[in-house]
């Protein structure tokens, strides 16, 4: 018998897991990165301004579900929501305990060691979030994230890059560029002292932990130097280098759908791939002025709408018309 | 942590002699594990269950909300079964397997087994794992069983009885090849200067078999794995499997019959499956054929099987088998298809159905294990020595009420190991599945899963039922001389 090569055809049900748990491991990393940026602009604050926990609940789209659980914000039932609380879909613990779900359903298709890291990552949640984190928070973020970037290397290591890496790469990146935008909205939510505090050391304090919250710091003084609210906005939105900012993510998520499909760079044959490549092409030719000008947060807004959409068109592309039944647990919107 | 304490309390030991003196094999081993400084045992002990539990090396317990994923405990010092002692149990597994194909084959054609009177009639037909779905259906090769976990158990005469033959889908085997590789890892001293036989070839053998069944001569036949899914107390070991066979794992709603043949839900849509290695049971295989309600299934897939057109391995029927009461006639079987005695015997079993036996076993509850003739994983079973008088009670209703459906077996003193219980060692008692596959030809994996009673004095290894495992080493033919030069 001859063993001649043949393409590996990939499950539509194995599709959706990888490309979830995808996700799922950009969001703990990510979710990881609002507590962090959050604490460490509280710090920097004067102390007559008070705790402000309340944006960030605002920033993840929850805030309902919070106030009806916790009432008011503060760091410590901040952090439980976003960190650790299982009723929370969108907790650190919820996200982990949802990619390690989809890696267990496709134990076969990834590498053994992608789904060690998960399952480790997974211990390592599970551990503490039966202990009180007080002084522990940013190294519990930071054991986060370095936890997820292994998850990365390994992944891009020890994983073929076939179709099913594709899937993975493509969830990670479009959750990439929704927290990107997400993360800058925090700063949007913090309100300085006083208006005139803009362009004051409190402003340059808060940008560069905002830049800091998504390893952009360093990056970004190469670039252009000073901090300045506008260059900082392009830099994390429309930089084409930088693999955390928008317009990078959009990028790399185009790349890896159109290996998926085997349609050329350029063009389109699935709703998917019209959307996204609409998207990529409008962020290749943007300028940062006229979208400061018509409101960033209202951008924001347009973008993740814009986003949303095309995880459904990739469901119903990819996942769920050649699917009788979708994977529930999945289908919970961004 | 030594041996010196160690007392085999009048049961068989798998390492000592009845005089406390080590056995022939094992002596290099004990004095290995001796060898060792004071904590080293507990510290490896301790950086095997990290390892497992890092390596999602987890079942699933059914009914058991709180940890409904448990890692199978694993205990460091291997079972070490001599050269000679293996070739009489594989010669006796060939012979065993051989015969039940034939039997299996010869219930869903010409019966005549049952017109030479060999097995009564009624016991097939009244037997709830046979299926009349199945009957003239003409598996490729004429195999049934692609792949059997038989049951072994040691007694205290120092013999090795068959237990259960486990045709349907038997599960462990990823046991082994994952408590190999743990054993490695963790303690790879205790492998030296013996000369322990691989077990890794057996998922390569098992592709072989697989692929050798495929229902076309095709070069390359897509062979896929069927699960329940991830809540299956089995999933890691389907995941495990397929991995390591390159092949895909699906579920039932992955897969769809279409035109008579069975295809896969792909994103570049419908691909031909040839060959399934289903992990479901008969039942819930096909809603068309089987269970109406089964949602796990693939409706149109026995058709599919029925007409050639897909493989299923193991064999949708081959459960009459494993039926305990028919069990109790293999013996006969082997004489009757192979024209020799079994090299393997039963555990004497006593049937109730037949008024004789039920008024013994009635009489002698507390001293009998009970077992329902289609349970398994050690569910419906009275372990009569440890019932209490309300259970036996139960059970004799049961009995009475259902004479068909129990049989009894004596208790076995079944052999131990020495296992680590805190800080020294205590025997435990262990069984022993080792995997037969079945395609052109025999294979016996040279071990096998043996199962630990972690609970003191406990006789039920089922891992449902809190047990666990341990490494199963089979020495070359060389090894025993080779340590005999050294003593």
């Amino acid at each position: 018998m001859t063993n001649a090569y043949r393409p590996r055809p990939l499950l539509s049900r194995v599709a959706d897991a990888v490309y979830w748990m995808g996700r799922y491991i950009e969001r703990a990393e990510n979710v990881a990165r609002f507590i962090d940026v959050n604490q460490n602009l509280m710090l920097d604050l004067p102390g007559e301004f008070g705790q402000q926990w309340q944006p960030i609940i605002d920033t993840t789209g929850d805030e309902a579900a919070f106030q009806e659980r916790y009432g008011e914000a503060n760091m410590a039932n901040a952090v439980q929501f976003l960190a650790f609380d299982q009723t929370n879909p969108n907790s650190i613990y919820s996200c982990v305990t949802a990619a390690r779900e989809n890696a267990r359903s496709v134990r076969e298709t990834i590498s053994s060691e992608m789904w060690e890291q998960i399952n480790s990552l997974y211990l390592l949640i599970a551990m503490e979030s039966r202990k009180h984190l007080d002084e522990g928070l940013p190294n519990f973020c930071r054991e986060v994230r370095m936890a997820c970037h292994l998850f990365q290397g390994i992944h891009h290591v020890t994983m073929s890059h076939n179709e099913a890496w594709h899937f993975v790469r493509l969830g990670t990146s479009l959750e990439r560029a929704d927290k990107t935008t997400r993360i800058l909205d925090v700063k949007y939510f913090i309100l300085l002292p006083s208006i005139s505090d803009v362009g004051t050391p409190y402003d340059d304090i808060q940008w560069s932990a905002v830049l800091k919250s998504v390893s952009g710091f360093e990056m970004y003084r190469k670039c252009y130097g000073r901090l300045s609210p506008e260059r900082v906005v392009e830099f994390l939105l429309l930089d084409g280098e930088f693999p955390r900012a928008v317009r990078y993510c959009i990028g790399v998520a185009d790349n890896s759908l159109h290996a998926i499909t085997g349609t050329r760079l350029g063009a389109f044959s699935c709703s998917t791939e019209q959307r996204l490549g609409l998207l990529r092409s409008e962020l290749d030719y943007a300028q940062v002025e006229p979208i400061l000008q018509s409101g960033l947060h209202e951008f924001f807004d347009g973008l993740q709408l814009r986003m949303n959409s095309i995880g459904d068109c990739i469901r119903g592309d990819f996942f769920a018309q050649k699917t009788a039944m979708g994977v529930g647990a999945n289908t919970q919107g961004v | 942590m030594q041996f010196s304490n160690y007392d085999p309390q009048g049961f068989y030991d798998e390492m000592f002699e009845p005089d406390g003196k080590p056995r022939p094999h094992a002596g290099l081993l004990l004095e290995t594990v001796e060898r060792l400084s004071d904590g080293h045992l507990l510290r490896y002990k301790h950086a095997a269950e990290r390892l497992l539990l890092q390596m999602g090396i987890t079942f699933n317990v059914y009914g058991d909300s709180a940890g409904t994923e448990r890692i199978f405990p694993f205990d460091l010092i291997p079972r070490i079964i001599a050269a000679d002692e293996w070739d009489r149990i594989e010669r006796g597994l060939k012979q065993r397997v051989h015969a039940l194909n034939c039997f299996i084959d010869d219930i869903y054609h010409d019966q005549k087994i049952l017109t030479s009177g060999v097995i009564p009639r009624d016991v097939i037909l009244s037997a709830a794992s046979y299926r009349k779905q199945c009957h003239g259906l003409n598996p490729p090769c004429r195999v049934w069983c692609h792949v059997t976990g038989t049951d072994l158990v040691r007694g205290g005469d120092g013999r090795y009885y068959v237990l259960e033959d486990n045709l349907r889908v038997p599960s462990g085997v990823s046991y082994v090849l994952e408590n190999r590789e743990v054993l490695k890892r963790i303690f790879p001293a205790v492998f030296e200067g013996l000369s322990v036989r691989p077990v890794a070839e057996y998922t390569s053998r098992l592709l072989e078999t697989l692929e050798s069944i495929a229902p076309l001569a095709l070069a390359n036949p897509r062979v896929v794995l069927l699960t329940p899914g991830i809540y299956n107390s089995a999933y890691f070991e389907h995941s495990f499997l397929a991995q390591q066979m390159g092949v895909q794992l699906v579920e039932g709603r992955d897969l769809v019959v279409e035109a008579g043949d069975v295809f896969m839900r792909t994103t570049k849509g419908m691909e031909r499956v040839d060959v399934i290695y289903r992990r479901i049971d008969d039942d819930f295989l096909d809603p068309q054929a089987f269970r109406p309600d089964s949602l796990l299934g693939v409706p149109g897939l026995m058709s599919a099987y029925k007409n050639g057109r897909v493989a299923l391995a193991n064999a949708p029927g081959n459960g009459v088998a494993d039926d305990k009461v028919i069990y109790a006639y293999v013996p006969e079987m082997i004489r009757y298809y192979e024209g020799e005695d079994p090299v393997l015997p039963n555990v004497p079993t006593y049937l109730c159905w037949r008024e004789d036996d039920r008024k013994y076993v009635l009489e002698h509850l507390a001293q009998l294990v009970v077992k329902a003739a289609n349970e398994s994983g050690g569910y419906g079973m009275l372990v009569g020595p440890h019932s209490t008088g309300a259970e036996r009670e139960e059970f004799a209703r049961r009995i009475q009420a259902e004479p068909r459906n129990y049989i009894a077996q004596p208790t076995l003193a079944l052999s131990r190991v020495p296992t680590i219980v805190d800080d020294h060692f205590e025997g435990r008692h262990v069984d022993l599945r080792p995997y037969v596959l079945c395609g052109k030809e025999i294979y016996v994996v040279p071990g096998g899963l043996t199962r630990v009673a972690m609970k003191k004095g406990s006789l039920v290894v089922n891992s449902s039922q809190g047990g666990g495992s341990k490494d199963t080493w089979v020495l070359s033919a060389g090894a025993g001389q080779r340590q005999e030069q050294r003593q």
